[in-house]
């Protein structure tokens, strides 16, 4: 593997941890405050039940947007990204 | 590489356009039949209508995209642009059950029901960040194609074609069931009859076309299926509160549900134990909960029929970007079901429960006819049934009480329209709505399964050199028998493979992810390491599954199976000494009323989320068992240097002549 390949997949590798923390903090560790979050009510949602049924979702869906991006700005840094 | 089709390319450059005449048309025929409505023509006519047509355009598109080309019929040619193969993930992914009853389950269970909806999506993440854009790199028509380059052959490649059976084919069959259902409920007809009827509509869609005709019905199927799902809950939300975004509106509803509840309580009309839909942790212990997330979530990112259809983009970037559109295409659906949910839990509480049993809505007849509704224990067929049903209650006022009333996990969103007094326009099309989900899905699994015995089991390891045409007509025969063996099956309403949909998440995570992400990921494992470790989580997960259900005395007896507890913590098995002494305690595949069936197990864990313990095993298992022997060959790692970079072409090129 050439240095520029070995960087190329450490800050994959990086990125793919970033999205891992960011996932499990999404899928588990907010959920596990959701009574207290419950005390909480915007626009009707108590905000635990409002983080389960809507908010870890466009978390989710914004987070994939932007791996798409930061991945594909690794690859084209070092020059593995494909042709358009 | 695929040589172009005739028109394939005018196709594809065209595709806005033509999905876009497609919506358009396929509005301005709902417009029709609302107007055949007004004009007094039978609704039984226009239920017809609605499915026929719909059939006909998914087959007129199954037929024109038909191909004798091998990578256009397993892998769509490799060039379904990102945004529409988001949509056509969308529709493979959103089941039947999904549009029909995704939101009665959160009507009965309240916050933890947000578990399905938190697991099918979050596990999105994984397929992105950990497995698509590199199966998509490494070229492969199937799952267990990955496999077998990774891990050295074909008993690899044989394990995964198991697990890949064991997941999709109950699954399938409980499409076709759903399919079945849908018909027969709006069009009357027979149940037997509508499956067949359903398998047809599968069969037209991916028989001659393969991944090609398939993806670009399931494009035009996800169209019906979001216009469907979403128009009667914003015409609902429109009503009640001026606002058509019922994602916003169903806030105010929460709090009228929870002010009814403690009004329901005060007012001895519900015991102080009820379940109040915003609580926490009511249904599942909180260990539960978060096991069914993960488990769902590790499901979504190794089912084949998912991961397969990344293999259909033009490249490793789109395929990542493809995995973003899919998610936000599914998102519209899971973030309005709990909008579902709550109106039609604020329309029970508000209008039935506390009144007067006598003078129950007409929807609440309509349902109870199909033992869908059910008050004081029996279906509510009448009014005069409902009396003598309440009567035999001892101590009944004739007031209907929260414990009094039972729904079918079906009946929210088929009973929206009626409720929100929307014409029947709006239920045909929740019913074309609800094929259109089924129907896709269950092109996605067959091709999965039937992809899987012509290419990995004929092609790979039986006739290397079988030429193109006898690999194509090998793969259409598979596909038909494989559907009509499920047909049939479906057709004998077979409780118990319906229940074992729900663990085909967690064998596809035991079975496979540990061996596909460790397979990118690591350059230590070897194929030794990962056959153990697919053997080691695969097994446990099923032995677990089969065993709490089949045998739970067995496994109390000598696996160390315990009772599992309720929420509360309360055992629900309180003296299992007496249970296991009970006359057929010990009995081997006992049904699904047994007292301790699906009771018992390790760890206060429901065989739902049995990945909770095959999972580790099988990642443990992987790793240590390729620590004992040695590391993978030089070429191996160079493969997986390739891998891992999007630039240059697939590593399996397949002879496609």
């Amino acid at each position: 593997m050439s240095p520029s390949d070995e960087q190329h997949w450490g800050q994959t590798r990086t990125l793919m941890f970033i999205m891992m923390g960011l996932w499990a903090f999404f899928s588990f560790f907010i959920h596990m405050f959701v009574t207290s979050l419950n005390s909480i009510v915007i626009a009707g949602f108590p905000l635990g039940f409002y983080m389960a049924a809507q908010g870890s979702l466009i978390a989710f869906v914004v987070m994939l947007f932007w791996f798409a991006r930061a991945q594909d700005k690794i690859d084209r840094d070092h020059g593995v990204a494909e042709d358009e | 590489m695929a040589t172009k089709t005739s028109g394939g390319d005018d196709f594809t450059s065209n595709l806005g356009r033509i999905y876009g005449i497609y919506t358009g048309g396929f509005v301005a025929f709902v417009l029709f039949i609302a107007l055949l409505e007004k004009l007094g023509v039978p609704n039984n006519i226009l239920g017809y209508l609605f499915v026929f047509f719909t059939i006909a355009v998914y087959a007129f598109i199954g037929i024109i995209s038909r191909t004798m080309q091998v990578s256009e019929y397993y892998v769509a040619g490799r060039k379904v642009p990102a945004l529409y193969n988001g949509m056509a993930t969308g529709a493979d992914w959103m089941s039947g059950a999904s549009f029909v009853g995704m939101a009665g389950s959160l009507f009965l269970l309240g916050y933890d029901g947000l578990a399905f909806v938190l697991g099918w999506t979050g596990g999105y993440v994984l397929v992105a960040v950990l497995v698509a854009p590199f199966l998509r790199k490494f070229g492969a028509y199937t799952v267990p194609d990955f496999l077998s380059a990774r891990y050295g052959g074909n008993l690899a490649r044989f394990i995964g074609v198991i697990v890949l059976l064991c997941c999709s084919f109950t699954y399938v069959v409980a499409q076709i069931y759903a399919t079945g259902i849908i018909a027969s409920r709006f069009l009357g007809m027979s149940f037997e009859l509508a499956v067949f009827v359903g398998l047809a509509g599968i069969l037209v869609c991916s028989m001659l076309g393969g991944m090609r005709a398939v993806t670009w019905t399931q494009v035009a199927q996800y169209i019906v299926l979001i216009i469907a799902y979403l128009v009667p809950v914003v015409l609902l939300s429109a009503k009640k509160y001026g606002l058509p975004i019922p994602q916003l509106t169903y806030g105010q509803a929460l709090q009228e549900i929870a002010a009814l509840e403690q009004g329901f309580i005060k007012n001895g009309l519900a015991p102080a134990t009820m379940k109040l839909h915003a609580a926490p942790f009511t249904s599942y212990t909180t260990g539960n909960y978060f096991a069914l997330i993960l488990c769902l979530m590790v499901g979504t990112a190794s089912l084949p029929h998912v991961l397969m259809r990344y293999f259909t983009t033009p490249s490793v970037r789109e395929a990542r970007v493809s995995v973003a559109w899919s998610l936000l295409f599914i998102f519209l659906l899971y973030f309005t079901a709990p909008a579902y949910a709550a109106f039609s839990k604020l329309e029970v509480y508000s209008t039935l429960i506390g009144k007067n049993i006598g003078d129950l809505p007409a929807w609440v007849y309509s349902w109870g006819k199909i033992n869908l509704v059910t008050i004081c224990g029996k279906a509510a067929a009448s009014a005069d049934a409902v009396k003598a049903a309440c009567g035999a209650v001892s101590g009944h006022a004739g007031i209907l009480r929260w414990q009094d009333f039972g729904i079918n996990t079906d009946v929210v969103v088929l009973s929206t329209p009626e409720i929100a007094g929307l014409p029947y326009v709006i239920a045909g099309l929740v019913a074309a709505g609800g094929l259109a989900a089924a129907l896709s899905t269950a092109d996605g699994l067959l091709l999965a399964i039937a992809n899987a015995l012509s290419h990995d089991i004929y092609y790979k390891m039986i006739d290397r050199h079988a030429p193109t045409a006898r690999r194509l007509i090998v793969s259409r025969v598979l596909l038909v028998v494989v559907a009509i063996l499920a047909a049939w099956t479906a057709s004998t309403k077979p409780a118990d493979i319906l229940s074992m949909v729900s663990w085909a998440f967690s064998l596809a995570a035991a079975g496979l992810f540990p061996a596909l992400v460790l397979g990118v990921w690591s350059k230590r494992v070897n194929a030794t390491g990962a056959i153990a470790g697919m053997i080691a989580g695969f097994s446990v997960c099923i032995v677990y599954l089969v065993v709490t259900r089949y045998f739970p005395g067995f496994g109390v007896k000598t696996l160390g199976m315990t009772s599992l507890t309720n929420a509360a913590g309360a055992p629900l098995i309180p003296d299992m000494a007496k249970a296991l002494a009970a006359p057929g305690a010990m009995d081997g595949w006992v049904l699904a009323s047994h007292p301790l069936a699906s009771k018992v197990g390790w760890m206060n864990m429901n065989n739902i989320s049995s990945a909770i313990f095959g999972l580790p095993v099988g990642f443990i298992v992987t790793y240590v068992v390729s620590l004992m022997t040695p590391a993978p060959s030089v070429e191996m790692q160079r493969f997986l240097d390739e891998v891992r970079k999007p630039r240059g072409q697939t590593l399996m090129e397949e002879k496609t002549a």
